[in-house]
């Protein structure tokens, strides 16, 4: 076809340029309508522990076992969970297993609780009701680990942590079902 | 008749110097009221006016009017408190007497230092300041929250005795704020994305998960209540409004939304909020709150004063929508009769209903039954039992009689 002289090649590109940029620009406007907020720092993003899952998502790096949690139990649990976490002010957290079609069911972290990672997210982020978020990584484990251990889930010197503590399978894990509502004529 | 200038003296619009001191005003308002004492005839409108008071920064309520919340453990373990429903006329709740339910207090937070973090899987996880949220597009909606431990002492008779404590932990409000979709937007949650967990900033920072679905429908991050900043008690200064679901869905004080691909299983979705069933199975996130309905007017420990004319009153309310239908039945439930529905009827939101009246002094079993725009009829008590056993606390929605005696006097009763 036609020649094209270096004018006009600077030209094209100009255009290809400009086009590139307004595409660009689309995109951006399309995905982020109003451009506010701002990327968090480290510094922010650290801050912020989100949730353990289930699948171990979310579990940070550390360890512990129930020989470990066995004191901290009692300094920082036991006045309100009571001996051997049978329940005091505050709930059992143990027990009651094959009591949950009984009047009276007893709903524990052994008998009722699906997931063992509920209990390090509920540990870490809400425990010691006096002092939440006290507990160092490697404490929440360790007295994870003891809850369990009374519960005949792990034994006193096994180790539990980020790998581990999904594995454990809780006794009522498919006591869960959906929503079934609305069930009233 | 007495003298009507007398109490007049005191507005006389004469020039200042000319006019009456007020202690001579005072004088005056005296004399009517040994005139009144003496002719005892004298009507309190006929006695002296007096100056009302100048404006103030903020109101009150007025010192005869004795709304307050009322709470099941008045000291440092109480963590919930329940909303006069008796009081309320029309189908908004005043802020200040919004129920409460917190599990570790009510924090105090600096708008100024509050941070809300969108993270997880998203292309660009983003910090947004109030600053940021505010000026965002927003919306203002109304919409009741409940507690699903709502009414939890009614499974078992005989209940609570007034309409407060047994019905009280639910409220309605003009919510404003943002809504979550947009902001979702923003940050661009990825394909694998369905869930989202939301975090408070209280102590205990409290956490439930949603439905990526739900989040993205008509969920709101509120920051305005009742034409006002959200009270310290339901959030402030941000917090999730989940319209229609249970009330620890509507996650306050709102830190942090992570975005994820299946739940977070927190305690309060696993061990709490869960409906056990007698199988031993339970039922798990149980989140939108069934329409029902409770009589306010006349119910527990008021008393009708006189045979004749009452309006029978009360509010409606369903998580799925629209309220259509609310029948009233004074026979403890043998005849049925259609309530009048306030307008606007908004969906997820109070909806007041009303009811002419003669009460010729005879003993009366009064109840109403709500039908949200699904068709769902409120249930008996005897059909949600039926249903779901009694070993669930939550989600009681039971059609709620009250007796009335021939004596006026109104009680707690189980049909």
């Amino acid at each position: 076809m036609s020649r094209c002289s270096a004018t006009c090649r600077l030209g094209r590109a100009a255009v290809a340029l400009l086009v590139a940029m307004l595409a660009a620009t689309a995109i951006a406007a399309q995905e982020r309508r109003f451009d506010v907020g701002h990327a968090p720092t480290s510094e922010e993003f650290g801050a912020w522990s989100g949730s353990a899952f289930p699948d171990g998502t979310g579990l940070p790096p550390g360890q512990g076992t129930a020989r470990e949690g066995a004191a901290l139990y009692r300094e920082a649990c036991f006045v309100c969970h009571g001996h051997n976490a049978r329940g005091d002010q505050a709930a059992a957290l143990v027990g009651g297993r094959d009591t949950l079609t009984e009047s009276r069911p007893k709903r524990t972290v052994e008998s009722y609780w699906p997931y063992a990672t509920t209990l390090w997210d509920y540990t870490k982020r809400s425990m010691p009701y006096e002092e939440p978020g006290s507990l160092t990584d490697d404490q929440v484990y360790a007295v994870v680990a003891y809850v369990l251990n009374l519960a005949g889930l792990v034994e006193e010197d096994e180790i539990v942590d980020a790998d581990s503590l999904p594995q454990i399978r809780m006794p009522n894990r498919d006591g869960f079902i959906p929503d079934s509502r609305p069930d009233t004529r | 008749m007495a003298d009507s200038k007398v109490g007049s003296g005191g507005v006389d619009p004469a020039p200042a110097a000319d006019r009456p001191s007020r202690r001579s005003f005072l004088r005056h308002a005296g004399v009517a009221a040994a005139a009144a004492a003496a002719g005892g005839t004298t009507t309190a409108a006929q006695t002296a006016r007096q100056l009302g008071a100048t404006p103030r920064e903020h109101g009150e309520r007025s010192p005869h009017v004795g709304s307050k919340r009322w709470s099941r453990a008045p000291d440092a373990t109480a963590s919930s408190s329940n909303s006069p429903l008796a009081d309320s006329v029309g189908i908004v709740t005043p802020s200040d007497l919004h129920f409460e339910r917190h599990h570790t207090g009510v924090p105090e937070i600096d708008p100024a230092e509050h941070r809300l973090l969108i993270h997880g899987l998203v292309e660009r996880p983003l910090v947004f300041t109030m600053d940021d949220l505010v000026r965002l597009p927003a919306v203002s909606r109304f919409h009741f929250v409940e507690c699903s431990g709502n009414s939890a002492a009614e499974w078992r008779p005989p209940g609570r005795p007034n309409v407060q404590m047994s019905h009280g932990l639910v409220s309605c409000s003009e919510w404003t704020g943002v809504l979550l979709s947009d902001l979702l937007d923003e940050v661009g949650v990825q394909s694998r994305a369905s869930w989202i967990v939301a975090e408070g900033a209280d102590a205990g920072r409290m956490s439930r998960s949603v439905p990526l679905q739900r989040a993205r429908d008509d969920v709101i991050l509120a920051y305005g209540q009742n034409g006002e900043a959200v009270r310290p008690e339901q959030g402030y200064p941000l917090r999730l409004l989940v319209p229609g679901c249970e009330g620890s869905l509507n996650v306050k004080w709102l830190r942090g939304i992570e975005v994820a691909s299946l739940p977070a299983m927190a305690r309060d979705e696993t061990s709490k909020y869960t409906d056990l069933l007698p199988d031993g199975r339970a039922r798990q996130f149980t989140l939108v709150m069934d329409a029902k309905s409770v009589i306010t007017d006349p119910s527990g420990e008021q008393k009708l004063n006189a045979p004749g004319f009452h309006e029978i009153r009360g509010l409606a309310w369903s998580g799925r929508g629209r309220i259509d239908r609310v029948e009233v039945s004074t026979d403890g439930g043998g005849r049925w009769v259609d309530a009048e529905l306030q307008e606007p009827r908004l969906p997820k939101a109070f909806t007041r209903f009303r009811l002419p009246w003669r009460w010729q002094g005879a003993e009366h079993v009064v109840m109403s039954r709500a039908t949200d725009e699904t068709g769902y009829v409120q249930p008996t008590l005897a059909a949600l039992i039926e249903a779901r056993g009694m070993s669930t606390i939550y989600h009681h929605n039971a059609i709620k009689p009250w007796q009335v005696h021939a004596s006026g006097e109104v009680t707690n009763v189980e049909v």
